[in-house]
């Protein structure tokens, strides 16, 4: 295993542990699109270029954004909860 | 159940899961080491036979077509699932859809609006690139439909929206989520009608390197680069419709 390998690996993990302690949902969004990016990197110097793409276009662009979307549609929901009241 | 039982509890689960990991671990082949007789015969037959250097692509689209077909049809079916369920919530606000009222745009700041309109054209051809090269070089169909299906999203975030021909925009991409899924369906059966059998591959393999090279492997490529672009924009436009409409209803 190379040092760049190691490094990324480190990084996977902190990014891992940094979605999970993160409270607020919005912002969970953002840093899991952030942790995705470093999971493709991950892939890539474990050479697998494919399986790195399918991630980036996935775990940090599509995925973050449907999130964010469906969070947009629950704060809605309860704000007119809220008005009806 | 007390906080003091619930991590005893929570002890052991961690304890089993962490040892019966490191078993597993210390099982594994040494990277780089890899002994699969399936992939080592994969890696050398690709290139002579099919003439296609991703083995990837040929391996997902040739040699485990019938998988992905199934593959394909996940999508298909997520989309159309939720299609469903958000028509359904639609009719139950009773809101209008309305498409002739012009579209508020949603970028308050400038600068996201002036970056997002510099990247669509860039990332539109990015995302064709990928799929076109996908029977030469790592990326393909699937990779190459959601780059482009993040080029249109791009021009939502500068503050525009899609008119494609006077249509709703999400009628397009409907056709175009079906005609890649039928697509895909349609070369298998050209395998069945001109080569006996489904998904056989029934084009000339090509020379080794140019752009029309794998034989059908860069038309299963494109079919499913459209429905992948198709299934997300499906999604993702009616989350965003959504949206418009029950802001409007607020304000």
């Amino acid at each position: 295993m190379t040092a760049v390998q190691a490094t990324v690996l480190v990084v996977v993990a902190l990014g891992g542990g940094a979605v999970v302690l993160s409270r607020d949902p919005a912002r969970q969004a953002l840093v899991t699109s952030v942790f995705g990016l470093s999971l493709a990197a991950l892939f890539f110097v474990f050479q697998a270029p494919d399986v790195a793409l399918s991630q980036i276009v996935v775990g940090a662009v599509a995925l973050p954004a449907m999130i964010l979307l469906a969070l947009g549609k629950i704060r809605r929901r309860e704000r007119a909860a809220e008005q009806k009241r | 159940m007390s906080p003091r039982a619930r991590m005893v509890v929570f002890g052991c689960g961690a304890a089993g899961f962490a040892a019966l990991l490191a078993w597993g671990l210390a099982g594994l082949p040494s990277f780089g080491h890899f002994d699969g007789a399936y992939g080592q015969l994969l890696a050398h037959i690709t290139v002579p036979e099919r003439k296609a250097t991703s083995v990837i692509a040929v391996t997902t689209f040739d040699f485990r077509g019938f998988d992905t077909l199934g593959e394909e049809f996940i999508l298909f079916t997520a989309a159309v699932g939720v299609l469903v369920l958000l028509r359904l919530q639609r009719g139950e606000e009773q809101v209008p859809a309305d498409p002739q009222t012009p579209r508020e745009p949603v970028a308050e700041s400038l600068s996201l609006r002036s970056v997002a309109t510099a990247l669509v054209g860039p990332v539109l051809v990015l995302g064709i690139y990928v799929v076109a090269h996908g029977a030469l070089t790592p990326g393909g169909g699937f990779q190459g439909g959601v780059v482009l299906m993040s080029s249109f999203l791009l021009v939502y975030l500068a503050g525009s929206h899609l008119r494609l021909g006077g249509s709703r925009p999400i009628t397009a991409m409907e056709v175009a989520e079906a005609t890649g899924a039928a697509g895909f369906v349609l070369i298998g059966l050209g395998g069945l009608v001109l080569a006996g059998t489904f998904m056989e591959n029934f084009i000339p393999a090509g020379t080794r390197g140019s752009l029309l090279s794998g034989g059908d492997v860069p038309l299963f490529n494109i079919a499913v680069g459209l429905e992948v672009m198709g299934a997300l924009l499906v999604v993702l436009g009616e989350l965003l419709d959504q949206r418009l409409l029950t802001r409007k209803e607020s304000d």
